[in-house]
């Protein structure tokens, strides 16, 4: 019984069941395959999350974004006047989430490589890569430098995904791959 | 003076002053689970795309006031009145400084009532973690480290209530295993609370203005030392259920004491950093952390799940075949009382925890995946299987149990307290489910509006996680008619339940003792060891449910290269 004090006082000394030895085994090796999947997909895995970060405020993370945006702007997205930027392919790219968008919009080319710089001016929000499905968490004051290879052609979105006040929910960015 | 009485029909003793602040813990949490499920309900019908009930602002309010109301004030009070059972009433024991009980308990109360006065001012809504820099008022934190301090004075009540036992020679031989599980949460909830004061005192420093910044990721790295550990103790106080009410229907006891708390013990020697799945896509932090401390700290103690999992319907088959139901496989299941609320709440319990939340929990807690997951409404899909199922559902079972026993009225309506863990569990089943299913469509959580209908942008998530989201909530309801039942059954009962004894008040189902005359014993007799099994049945195994196991884990194995496949298809990334 559970609720009572083990009949036998030297507990420790009762034999195991046959079948719960087998399951610890059983059980022990899987957690082991578990343990031993994460570093075989740093070594063999193509998605792995990004090592590269830095301690970045605020003001300079935006600054860095602007000039970004300024020499590469083809176009301004008309309804929410978000300037599209294309910026060459292998280079650093910036965008920034702030209360409450994604910006600026970006165009990358398909199967090109990327160094795509991601940070917050405010609060928390979370990267949302739809409908990939990329989720990555955005900390103001923090820099993190993901290495991405667009390799579908299409409109993607930026849905934050990290609770951020009330206009959370109109928080939407734009990636346009071609 | 005589301040113990001895329940009739189940036995067992309860100390006047303990069998109080039990009550009174045990009705203010169900007071907060009310609260919390209809703020759920609130929520649910909200996300149901086509009803979308709340407007953002309410719905924010709400989903703050769900996920604190419940997972925090619902769940430690209960666990309180669980510390003071497994240490009192388990060992036959008087409470360590009951005065001091009282004092911890007005703590949680103001502390808790604290918190909702913030939401209610309606500039707190920053759902319980309250990561910052997004700010709540100061009232807010201080709550929380109110109650947190109640609850603190509850842990040390509960140890200094185990040395009175030792001391005053109260059991003989080791303490019960259900004791061990309830040890177990309580130096788990130590650590935790600590991490608590660690990270909300200065956040409450900083909310008045005396400190001007709060690093985030040490916010969310040291906040989730309190919030993952403390979910580790809800699995410790369920498990120690789960136990519990093995014995109490079936007489069952543990397979092997060594092992059953060999497993206890992972769980407090393995999770400590376990906090690291939390902030699995968080930058700052690197890879060989975060997978030294997802897996070393988390798959011990996912064994030690796996080892519950194994032993708990283990211990019942065996006391089962020993009864008589030793045909084929799973006779002794068959035969079990499904409708008796005590054990079918139990056993839905540990079937939904095991096999959807502990699953979807690894799965999700392996690096690379949380890639795919981290912050859609995956994860709720998850810990309602772990913490509205698990959890919450094992509590209710346990209360149909205490009722009668311990504040003494007969159970109003036995055809709704029959079917009411079906209803809870089936809705939550159906929710959970959908919940993942949109979750791995992209769906976040803690959004108000996956339409974007206000949003300069536009995005359109697939038609089926539109749906999914529908059905998600009509599972909601239907939850929410099983916690409405329970509560209604609960109150009920301690209001117009038929008393099983004179001396049980309306006051005393509320916290006051029942008549003096009630407590009639000195002291109780010595705790005797449990019986020693007759010898003959050695041979007995749990076959039926190793062959659930093997399900269990074959379930375990696909699921995770399902996910494994779904990252594959990601764009690359390093
Ligand atoms: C009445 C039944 C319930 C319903 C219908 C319900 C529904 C929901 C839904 C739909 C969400 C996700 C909302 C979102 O992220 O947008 C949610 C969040 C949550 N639920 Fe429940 N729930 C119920 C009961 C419970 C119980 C019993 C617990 C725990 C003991 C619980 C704990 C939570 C927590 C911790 C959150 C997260 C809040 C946050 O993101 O800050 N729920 N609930
Ligand atoms: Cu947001
Ligand atoms: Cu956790």
């Amino acid at each position: 019984m559970s609720i009572l004090p083990p009949s036998q006082k030297i507990w420790w000394k009762e034999p195991i069941h046959g079948i719960e030895i087998t399951w610890i085994i059983i059980a022990l090796i899987w957690c082991l395959v578990l343990f031993a999947w994460m570093p075989y997909w740093h070594i063999y895995g193509k998605q792995n999350l990004s090592n590269e970060s830095y301690k970045t405020p605020p003001e300079v993370f935006e600054a860095k974004a602007n000039a970004m945006a300024k020499a590469h702007t083809v176009r301004t997205e008309p309804k929410s006047n978000i300037p599209v930027v294309k910026p060459p392919a292998g280079s650093d790219v910036y965008m920034l989430g702030r209360l409450w968008q994604w910006w600026p919009i970006l165009e990358l080319e398909k199967n090109k490589t990327y160094r795509l710089h991601l940070s917050s001016l405010d609060w928390q929000h979370g990267f949302s890569l739809q409908p990939t499905n990329i989720n990555l968490q955005i900390l103001p004051g923090y820099e993190t430098v993901v290495t991405i290879t667009p390799d579908q052609s299409g409109e993607f979105a930026i849905v934050c995904n990290e609770y951020c006040g009330v206009g959370h929910h109109t928080m939407l960015g734009k990636i346009f791959v071609k | 003076m005589a301040m113990f009485r001895q329940c009739p029909d189940s036995g067992l003793f309860f100390h006047k002053s303990a069998e109080s602040l039990m009550k009174a813990h045990a009705v203010l949490g169900v007071v907060y689970l009310l609260i919390g499920g209809v703020l759920g309900l609130l929520v649910a019908l909200t996300r149901m795309p086509s009803l979308h009930v709340l407007n953002a602002e309410d719905f924010y309010l709400a989903l703050s006031i769900h996920g604190t109301a419940i997972l925090i004030f619902w769940i430690i009070f209960f666990e309180m009145a669980v510390l003071y059972f497994a240490a009192s009433t388990l060992l036959r024991c008087r409470p360590a400084t009951p005065g001091i009980g009282w004092i911890g308990f007005l703590l949680m109360v103001i502390g808790s009532t604290l918190v909702m006065v913030a939401f209610f001012r309606g500039n707190s809504s920053v759902m319980f973690t309250s990561y910052v820099p997004m700010p709540a008022e100061p009232i807010f934190y201080l709550g929380l480290i109110l109650f947190a301090v109640g609850a603190l004075i509850g842990c040390f009540i509960f140890l200094g209530t185990l040395v009175i036992a030792k001391k005053e020679n109260t059991y003989d031989g080791s303490i019960p295993l259900v004791t061990f599980g309830a040890l177990t949460a309580t130096v788990i909830a130590i650590f935790t609370i600590a991490s608590g004061a660690v990270i909300l005192i200065p956040t409450l420093l900083w909310s008045l203005g005396f400190i001007n910044h709060i690093d985030p990721l040490m916010y969310r790295t040291i906040w989730w030392a309190l919030g993952h550990s403390s979910q580790q103790i809800n699995v410790s106080a369920h498990v120690a259920i789960w136990y519990a009410i093995a014995a109490i229907i079936f007489g069952a006891k543990p397979m092997s004491e060594k092992v059953s708390r060999t497993a206890f013990l992972l769980y407090i020697l393995f999770l400590q950093l376990a906090s690291a799945h939390h902030i699995l896509a968080d930058p700052g932090v690197s890879s060989t952390w975060k997978v030294f401390n997802t897996s070393y700290a988390m798959y011990l103690a996912v064994l030690a799940s796996m080892i519950h999992g194994l032993t708990v319907p283990g211990c019942i088959e065996i006391a089962q075949r020993k009864k008589g139901f030793n045909n084929g496989l799973f006779e002794w299941l068959q035969k079990a009382p499904w409708a008796n609320p005590v054990f079918s709440g139990m056993f839905i319990s540990l079937i939904i925890f095991g096999f959807i939340g502990g699953i979807t929990g690894v799965v999700m807690g392996t690096e690379q995946i949380n890639l795919i997951i981290h912050n859609t409404i995956f994860v709720p899909g998850h810990f309602h299987a772990t913490v509205a199922v698990g959890t919450t559902l094992a509590f209710m079972a346990i209360t149909y149990f205490l009722i009668p026993v311990l504040f003494r009225r007969q159970l109003i309506w036995p055809n709704a307290c029959k079917w009411q863990p079906y209803i809870f569990g089936g809705g939550m089943l159906i929710l959970s489910l959908l919940l993942l299913g949109a979750g791995t469509l992209g769906v976040p959580r803690r959004h108000w509006d996956i339409n974007f209908s206000d949003a300069a942008l536009q995005f359109q998530y697939a038609g089926t996680a539109i749906t999914m989201m529908g059905i998600a909530g009509l599972g909601g309801l239907m939850a929410a008619v099983g916690g409405a039942m329970f509560c209604l059954i609960a109150v009920g009962s301690l209001v117009f339940g038929k008393r099983l004894d004179p001396g049980a008040s309306l006051f005393s189902s509320f916290g006051f003792p029942m008549a003096a005359s009630c407590y009639n014993i000195e002291r109780p007799g010595k705790l005797e060891l449990a019986p020693i099994e007759q010898t003959g049945d050695s041979g007995v195994q749990a076959k039926g449910t190793f062959v659930l196991a093997l399900v269990f884990l074959a379930s375990f194995v696909v699921y995770f290269f399902i996910n494994a496949k779904y990252l594959s298809s990601i764009w690359p990334m390093g």
